[in-house]
């Protein structure tokens, strides 16, 4: 078990999403179709309230940097979990699992795939929001790099995870993939910061790194300063996380070979 | 030289084990209540056809997928070409490959996508020249390029086959390799099975309900019931044993009488 090794089969299976997405037009634009939809849908909220508010106008921006973040999380998430259920609708597991391809390379494999389908999927709607909005998300600057690896490696803990669910317990666990991401949405302070929720909902907040990051966005954003003790926490947590996500997966996958699951997952 | 071990007749030879390209001791399966291998031992020498005869819920499939490290034993050592399969899984994977009606290769992918990508996976050098050869041996050249949810049962099942022999594995394991396939077909696959056993001097074990195949490839039959090996040995010694002119008389005599009151 080489690096090399590794590398080839780790190309392998990344070659394989290629060959899938690749060979169907209707995949390919299904990557970008939903980041743009979003972001023009807030593109013109956006324009709206910056007429209607002076600080939306003072905060140029604040939304459309916000649903395109909001995507990076929700790309990388859900970009990681389709790539493993292709397996369990093509049945392809077994074959996949019963080759020299370890459990580790296949969850980086993963996570790589998740990482080209979030940035295909999203760099339209950025270059987009340039022409159509003026709004260049890229002027976040280096605080952009650090928002968008927490925002994707929180997706791939999350994605991790759903994945394992559906290793062990079948497709019937497949909805989570949705129900995980949409039910942090609140948490995340996406679109208001953290202080408006309840107390104690605050608390859980405190726990993802995704609010973090939303926080560190509209602090660059409205006073025009990096946090950087928010970065440190978001990728701190990251590392937590992204932790708890590769446990599952591990402790998932092992049950599923002690429960027989991995000739039988499939439609 | 008896081949195959069985708790049942005690056979067990250190010569059997020094030749054996499989060894499985004391294999046991449990899913709750269910218990799906029951404590099952046997050796597969070098270089033969072993068959693993059974009804359904004998065992078969779950102990291919115990020996692929997909299902994972309850109890019991799985040692294959000399190595503990345990610690040494994924090396010894690169050496065998199989062939399951329970798994599927990607639909929308073409022939070629697929066999190139598990070629990657195996580690196979000169991976175009590989997907050539086997496709000329199964007969696969022009449907390289077509996806394979376009291709029929049989010409899915040979793509199958091709992707089970991509990576020249010694160990070939195989579950009902000719099922879907029609009897002109499952003939013509059968004489590449044997021709690549001669070539390659690759090791077999098959599970399959197909007497005639048994009977023409195998040198050796474990007969499961029940998650347990009940009988075993070369398919005339079995139609000896039994007084039964074909395979499928002795299968039918076990699964009805069991291997005792039907040996008598």
């Amino acid at each position: 078990m080489t690096a090399s090794g590794s590398l080839r089969r780790i190309g392998a299976v990344m070659l394989r999403h290629w060959y899938l997405i690749a060979g169907s037009w209707p995949r390919f634009l299904d990557l970008a179709y939903w980041p743009m939809v979003q972001m023009i849908l807030w593109g013109f909220i956006q324009t709206f309230l910056v007429q209607q508010s002076s600080f939306f106008a003072q905060a140029a921006g604040i939304l459309l940097a916000a649903v395109m973040l909001w995507d990076v999380l929700f790309r990388g998430q859900i970009g990681l979990a389709i790539s493993f259920f292709e397996e369990v609708y093509s049945r392809n597991l077994g074959h996949l699992l019963a080759t020299p391809l370890t459990i580790g390379e296949y969850m980086v494999a993963l996570m790589t795939v998740s990482l080209m389908r979030t940035v295909v999927g999203l760099f339209p709607a950025t270059i987009f929001a340039i022409w159509f909005f003026g709004f260049s998300l890229y002027s976040l600057g280096f605080a952009l790099v650090v928002f968008f690896f927490s925002l994707i490696a929180f997706g791939w803990a999350i994605g991790l995870f759903v994945a394992g669910l559906v290793m062990r317990f079948g497709l019937g666990a497949e909805s989570f993939a949705w129900a995980f991401i949409f039910a942090l949405a609140p948490l995340c302070g996406v679109y208001y910061p953290i202080s408006i929720l309840p107390s104690w909902v605050q608390v859980l907040s405190a726990t993802l790194p995704a609010a973090y990051v939303f926080e560190g966005m509209r602090a660059v954003l409205i006073e025009h300063s990096v946090r950087a003790d928010l970065l440190v926490a978001a990728v701190s947590l990251n590392v937590v996380w992204l932790a708890v996500g590769i446990a599952g997966f591990l402790i998932f996958h092992r049950q599923a070979r002690e429960r027989g699951m991995l000739l039988q997952v499939g439609e | 030289m008896d081949a195959i071990v069985n708790p049942a007749t005690g056979s067990n030879g250190g010569d059997e084990l020094a030749g054996a390209a499989i060894i499985v001791e004391g294999l046991v399966k449990r899913y709750r209540e269910v218990l799906a291998v029951d404590d099952i031992s046997f050796t597969v020498p070098h270089g033969s056809f072993t068959a693993l005869l059974g009804g359904n819920g004998a065992g078969k499939t779950t102990t291919i997928a115990m020996l692929l490290g997909l299902v994972l034993p309850t109890a019991g050592r799985i040692t294959i070409l000399g190595r503990d399969f345990a610690t040494h899984a994924k090396s010894l994977l690169a050496q065998m490959n199989f062939q399951s009606p329970y798994a599927d290769l990607p639909r929308r992918l073409t022939v070629r996508q697929n066999l190139t990508i598990y070629a990657r996976l195996y580690g196979v050098k000169a991976v175009k020249e590989r997907i050539a050869h086997v496709a000329r041996e199964l007969d696969l050249e022009a449907l390289l390029d077509r996806p394979l949810g376009e291709l029929s049962a049989g010409q899915r099942t040979r793509a199958g086959l091709a992707k089970a022999f991509i990576n020249r594995p010694r160990i070939v394991l195989l579950d009902e390799p000719t099922a879907s396939l029609d009897p002109d077909t499952a003939d013509w696959v059968r004489g590449f099975l044997s021709r690549y056993a001669q070539e390659a001097g690759a090791t077999f074990l098959i599970a399959s309900h197909n007497m005639l195949e048994v009977e023409r490839l195998c040198d050796r039959v474990l007969i499961m019931k029940l998650g347990r090996i009940v009988d075993s040995g070369s398919p005339k010694e079995l139609l000896a044993k039994y007084g039964r002119t074909t395979l499928e008389d002795v299968f039918l005599d076990v699964a009805r009488r069991g291997p005792l009151e039907a040996a008598r």
